[in-house]
């Protein structure tokens, strides 16, 4: 009876960000190629930044969260079955591995354009 | 306005706007798949189709604006006129979270000119007249315009004058809510609400004994008005009354039962069989009808959701329903599954003026007008649809601030889930809550382009 349409969602999260939906997925594509040239450039992960930038990923789920909740007026607080547990324990990875990503990739090329050797 | 706990977050994580929030927030809703479901239309993967046909649309509201973008869509070389007299457009389902004080008035708030389609024309008058006998609208101008084909979608009237010594004036004053009225009628709302919450007494909550457009929204400002109180710490000072204008508190039986077990957790108070007729503001008593006789209730608040009809327009046309249970409300006459008329072929009925059994909600008008507007191509291709409305439903019950039930129908009173096995419809949820406060508007403005 219905039919699953990727630009329908398109068109939902269009009305939803306005042109931040651009800069996201911006983003999200120019962030996803700087990360794999990084790993091109230095033949694989160096373990050292690695481990830094997840440190501090786990406030990335956090900020993920808090901002979830404001963004809907309302929180996490209010979970009442498990497909709610469900809803945070996404939003919070996606925070945790987006901004672990990002910290690896800025540190990573950060080192580099400033001459240094890959660490 | 923001509800209290939401106000307390914002203080201790005041954050700015910034892509990071915008890659969170598509993330989070990318669960929210509802906004991505749509009917499957027979016309809509073909080529436009080449007419010269005219095509009137009366009513700029949710299903006349969604049918105006799909006959945009459709067609090539049709005129296509939409006729109606507001220039705002309304969000209506945002009005609950107006009352809630979750949003202010301008979330619910555009204009009618920002989601016109490229190439359809806009008069700006009422529909003054339908005479479907010789296929012409006539306009409160005296504007007479003739069409091919005619959609009505004027939405319903709401009736506060039905109710003795209600006025619209009122609502804000005197302890009196009514959150249906308007964009400003629902702020207003919030603020007695909100007083009531602050002191306690009794809040006496209703509907009506017509018809009426999402028939969820009375029992959600109940829930929303009882978790305030709680939140304020004036619940044990206060009664929560809720009259239900027949012998049920919702038309489908199982979230009617759901809605009774919740109630009674709540200590919410129901009375059976109770429709509103008269109200002194001066003395802050209500009269009830009840099949024993009239009876009054004092209220230190109360909720008014007033009788809903078709427009006069419509009720003194020759499109109602002439027998059955509509014939007083007036609404329009249509084929339960096509949404066509059943006497004027060349007429559709879409939204809340359709006399169908279920559907007066935004989330309906979605199903509905890609339906009609498939029977009205294909007439105009010289082919047959077989496309079919089933009577979905939709509403978010809200059960508490930060919580909702996802509660989807259809005509036999079957739920019909949009995510079965993951978002249970009769279960209090925060993602259901999530939907409705993040998800839907974008998904309602969607439908208004057509894109949805
Ligand atoms: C408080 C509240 C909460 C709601 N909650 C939800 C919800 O959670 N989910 C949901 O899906 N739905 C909800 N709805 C219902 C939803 O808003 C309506 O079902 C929907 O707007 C119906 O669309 P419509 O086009 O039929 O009517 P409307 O959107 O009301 O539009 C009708 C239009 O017709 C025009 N008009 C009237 N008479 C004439 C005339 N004679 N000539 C020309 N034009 C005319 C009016 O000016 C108006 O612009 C809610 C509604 C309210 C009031």
């Amino acid at each position: 009876m219905k039919e699953f349409d990727l630009l329908v969602i398109l068109a939902v999260f269009q009305e939803m960000l306005g042109p931040l939906l651009w800069l996201l997925l911006a983003i999200i594509v120019l962030g996803t190629l700087a990360f794999v040239l990084l790993l091109i450039r230095e033949r694989g992960v160096v373990s050292r930044r690695m481990v830094f930038s997840q440190t501090l990923s786990p406030l990335g789920g956090a900020f993920a969260l808090i901002l979830m909740a404001k963004v809907s007026s309302s929180g996490f607080t209010d979970a009442g079955g498990p497909v709610d547990w469900l809803l945070i324990a996404l939003v919070f990875s996606l925070g945790l591995v987006g901004s672990g990503i990002i910290l690896y990739t800025i540190g990573g090329w950060w080192s580099i354009l400033r001459g240094n050797k890959p660490a | 306005m923001k509800c209290e706990h939401s106000n307390i977050r914002d203080e201790l994580f005041h954050l700015p706007d910034n892509p990071r929030r915008a890659f969170l927030l598509a993330a989070a809703a990318s669960a929210l798949g509802a906004a991505g479901l749509k009917p499957g239309v027979a016309n809509a993967a073909g080529s436009k189709v080449q007419t010269q046909a005219h095509i009137v649309i009366a009513g700029a509201g949710a299903a006349g604006l969604t049918a105006a973008a799909y006959l945009a869509k459709a067609l090539d070389g049709a005129k296509i006129t939409l006729i109606d007299a507001r220039k705002e457009h309304f969000y209506q389902p945002g009005f609950t979270l107006v009352g809630a004080g979750i949003k202010p008035k301008e979330y619910v708030l555009s204009s009618t000119a920002e989601y016109l389609p490229r190439g359809v024309e806009l008069i700006e008058a009422r529909v003054a007249e339908f005479d479907p006998d010789g296929n012409k609208v006539v306009t409160d101008s005296g504007q007479s315009i003739a069409y091919d084909f005619l959609i009505v979608a004027t939405g319903l009237k709401l009736e506060y004058g039905l109710i003795e010594g209600m006025e619209e004036s009122l609502i804000g004053k005197e302890g009196i809510g009514s959150i249906y009225h308007s964009p400003a009628g629902a702020e207003a709302t919030w603020q007695a609400m909100s007083a009531f919450a602050d002191k306690g007494g009794r809040g006496v909550f209703l509907r009506p004994a017509t018809e009426m457009k999402c028939a969820g929204a009375p029992l959600k400002y109940t829930f929303i008005t009882e978790d305030y109180l709680q939140r304020r710490g004036q619940r044990g000072k206060a009664e929560v009354v809720y009259n239900s204008n027949n012998k049920a508190l919702f038309s489908v039986p199982i979230v009617s039962e759901k809605v009774r077990m919740l109630f009674q957790e709540r200590g919410i108070q129901i009375n059976y069989e109770r429709v509103l007729t008269a109200i002194d503001p001066g003395r802050r008593i209500a009269t009830f009808k009840t099949p024993e006789g009239s009876e009054e209730q004092g209220y230190d608040f109360i909720h008014v959701i007033p009788p809903m009809r078709a427009p006069e327009a419509i009720r003194n046309s020759p499109l109602p329903w002439k027998t059955g249970q509509w014939v007083d409300e007036g609404w329009m006459e249509v084929d339960k599954g096509t949404l066509r008329h059943v006497r004027y072929p060349n007429v559709f009925g879409v939204g809340d003026i359709a006399g169908v059994a279920k559907g007066k909600t935004a989330a309906s008008v979605k199903w509905q007008v890609p339906v009609a507007v498939d029977h009205l191509v294909a007439e105009i291709a010289g082919k047959q649809s077989d496309a079919l409305y089933a009577g979905y439903t939709s509403c978010p019950l809200i059960t508490r601030l930060g919580r909702a039930m996802l509660v989807e129908f259809d005509y036999q009173n079957n739920l019909t889930p949009s995510f079965p096995g993951v978002i249970a419809p009769l279960e209090e949820l925060w993602i259901s809550w999530v939907m409705k406060t993040m998800a839907l508007k974008p998904t309602y403005i969607s439908m208004l382009r057509g894109r949805a």
